[in-house]
């Protein structure tokens, strides 16, 4: 049986008199690649900020690889393995590419403050060791042609992908990708097509998508849940999705 | 219209101004209160003065075009660059160092100890520099922590006889301590927030200085603070029982300026010390993490930085260095009272570091050199200190918002 790395159950998201998401539940088993998707302010994002910590929900479980992590802060979660992008682009932009790899690896690179005053030997390695760390990844999203140019001027596709590295060289387990197609061209998101797979197959991570694009969800997804108004509408795969009275009904409006 | 508007309205502001402040004096007379107006010479000023805002709001187009036909000054083409500047820093910094400690011994009294402030007010500019300029805190309290330093070691040296080198690191634990704790529920503010909360911080330190008198000695502060020592050598003239004076013992006749000329080498020290541990930290881990942070707070939450702890260790780091340099100042002054530690120190730290150029080290050294010698060399002028003050802070910000050496960040490249 495969184990199941996120477990959601029940979650409840309530802003004053607004329920934007309600009674949300699901589950993301080791190497899958989980769709959200439903209308716009359907309450997607908001069930990212919940499961990543930047909302504490108000009510539900969220269990990530066993443990409950609803209401913990949101870099004690991404410590965890649970690591998520954003809607917009949020890079580092005065800073290089690789620089921007480095501070993603703060963790990693935590060491004494001494030891970084004097350059002492156990310093240097693991700042190797971050170094190539990112330099592994940058190659994996090709841009290790870009590591030392300022990520600010990379073009929107690549600083797309230079978000999905930086991510990647946390040593997440799943990786929360909010919209990463949006504003790309259709190159583009056929590379990011290949990428997410790549990061399913080769990496063995799971993924959990929030995206509009239907060709890229319906053609990579192991499993999808639509959400409408904060409620959940539906789920299954992508023929059942496709298929399903409801979720049409719910894009298309009431004919 | 509106230009013409605009310059009437500016210039009657000027005369309002002016005349509550320059036109009319107040003078006591045994019980009498009398006002006296401005003799004609200051009327002529005044409106003089007022003319000038008047054209100027006028032709505020035309004189903005030629401050922007005033070329801005090129030092970039002046450094070498890439490999060579490599191999040429360790010379120049060898140099500057052997300037630095050979300069004293070839010119006043006065200016050695001019030197010697300047050197304080860079130590300050630089710690400053880590909170505001790299970690991007607004900090209007920062003398808090000079305060905290300097007293530190007077207290120490008066009440417990410990000498100067044992109480400099105390000092600057000290001040991180003080730095911690304030840091610790004030860091989840922002901006204007944080700013209010640290200059409330910094009257409070002032005031409890001012009001703790059976500790501090109040209003009337602290004096006869023990001068530092070389290896236990005394610089004075005379010496207390059982210890050796410097004099004597390198048998050389005694001279008051060498005790200016050591506090001066102590100064060159500790800011060389200052300097290279900055340097590290913008170059390590926590150093690029203040920079994301200041850049992009959410990004970094959501990469695994514990963003209070990262903004903790900046206020921390930078308020030991205000320890650091207030130990020292308490010992060169041999007198500390809370006089010293007004907002308007902050404010001037806060200046050195605008001026400079946030982030820039180069930039911050040469605004606290320049606000340091000029209120000196502008002595007569010392009435109009504060305007002058104003004035230069305006032209930098209409000339050079960036500062006077923009920052240059150490980039970390991929070979």
């Amino acid at each position: 049986m495969s184990q199941l790395l996120l477990d959601v159950n029940g979650l409840t998201m309530q802003f004053g008199g607004l329920k934007a998401v309600n009674n949300v539940s699901l589950y993301v088993k080791n190497r899958q690649i989980v769709s959200i998707i439903g209308p716009n302010g359907a309450g997607k994002t908001t069930v990212f900020n919940c499961l990543s910590g930047f909302y504490i929900p108000t009510a539900g479980s969220v269990m990530f690889k066993g443990n409950d992590i609803a209401g913990l802060k949101d870099f004690e979660i991404s410590r965890q393995g649970l690591v998520r992008t954003f809607q917009h682009v949020r890079l580092f932009s005065n800073m290089t590419v690789i620089e921007n790899m480095l501070v993603a690896q703060h963790r990693h690179l935590n060491t004494s403050l001494l030891s970084g005053l004097f350059k002492t030997p156990s310093y240097r390695r693991l700042e190797q060791e971050a170094m190539e760390r990112a330099v592994y990844w940058l190659k994996e999203v090709d841009l290790l042609d870009s590591a030392n140019r300022e990520s600010g001027n990379l073009s929107y596709g690549q600083q797309r992908r230079l978000e999905i590295a930086r991510c990647m060289v946390t040593q997440p387990e799943l990786l929360m990708l909010d919209e990463p197609a949006a504003g790309l061209n259709p190159n583009e998101t056929k590379e990011l097509d290949e990428l997410i797979i790549k990061l399913r197959d080769e990496h063995e991570i799971s993924i959990l998508l929030i995206e509009h694009d239907m060709g890229l969800v319906m053609g990579i997804s192991d499993h999808i849940y639509v959400i409408a108004q904060g409620t959940p509408l539906a789920d299954g795969n992508a023929d059942e999705i496709k298929n399903n009275p409801d979720v049409i009904k719910a894009y298309l409006g009431e004919s | 219209m509106g230009k013409l508007y605009n310059a009437i309205f500016s210039a009657g502001i000027t005369f309002v101004l002016a005349c509550l402040m320059i036109g009319v004096k107040l003078d006591t007379d045994g019980a009498t209160l009398g006002v006296t107006g401005a003799t004609p010479e200051q009327w002529a000023w005044i409106f003089g003065g007022i003319a000038l805002v008047f054209f100027s709001q006028l032709f505020s187009d035309q004189i903005d075009a030629a401050f922007r036909k005033i070329p801005k000054p090129q030092v970039s083409h002046l450094i070498p660059v890439g490999d060579k500047m490599t191999q040429l820093k360790p010379w120049l910094m060898a140099g500057v160092f052997v300037c630095m400690v050979i300069w004293p011994f070839m010119v006043s009294r006065g200016s050695v100890d001019l030197a010697t402030l300047a050197l304080i007010y860079i130590m300050l500019g630089l710690g400053l520099n880590i909170v505001v300029g790299l970690a991007g805190l607004l900090d209007l309290g920062y003398v808090a922590f000079y305060a905290v330093g300097a007293y530190t070691y007077a207290l120490l040296s008066q009440y417990f006889g410990l000498s100067f080198w044992v109480c400099l690191p105390i000092s600057a634990g000290m001040a991180a301590l003080f730095g911690f704790i304030l840091g610790f529920p004030v860091l989840r503010l922002r901006g204007d927030y944080l700013a209010i909360v640290t200059l409330g911080f910094g009257e409070i330190i002032r005031i409890l200085l001012n009001n703790w008198t059976a500790v501090t000695g109040g209003p009337n502060g602290i004096s006869g603070i023990a001068k530092p020592t070389l290896f236990g050598m005394e610089f004075s003239r005379k010496s207390k029982e059982g210890s050796t004076l410097f004099h004597e013992f390198f048998g050389i006749d005694y001279s008051s300026s060498h005790k200016v000329i050591f506090l001066y080498l102590i100064a060159v020290v500790l800011v060389a010390f200052v300097i290279y541990v900055i340097n590290r930290l913008m170059r390590m881990p926590i150093g690029r993490a203040w920079e994301a942070l200041r850049e992009d707070e959410i990004a970094c939450r959501s990469l695994g930085l514990n963003r209070t702890a990262i903004k903790l260790s900046a206020f921390t780091i930078g308020a030991s260095t205000a320890g650091f340099a207030g130990s020292f100042f308490a010992a060169r002054q041999g007198f500390i009272s809370p006089e010293s530690f007004t907002f308007i120190e902050s404010a001037i730290i806060l200046a050195i570091v605008v001026l400079g150029g946030m982030g820039s080290q180069i930039g911050i050294i040469l605004a606290a050199i320049i606000m340091t010698i000029l209120p000196e060399l502008a002595r007569e002028f010392s009435e109009y200190r504060m305007l002058l003050f104003g004035l230069t802070m305006v032209l930098m910000m209409r000339w050079r918002p960036q500062g006077l050496v923009p920052m240059k960040r150490p980039v970390l490249e991929l070979k």
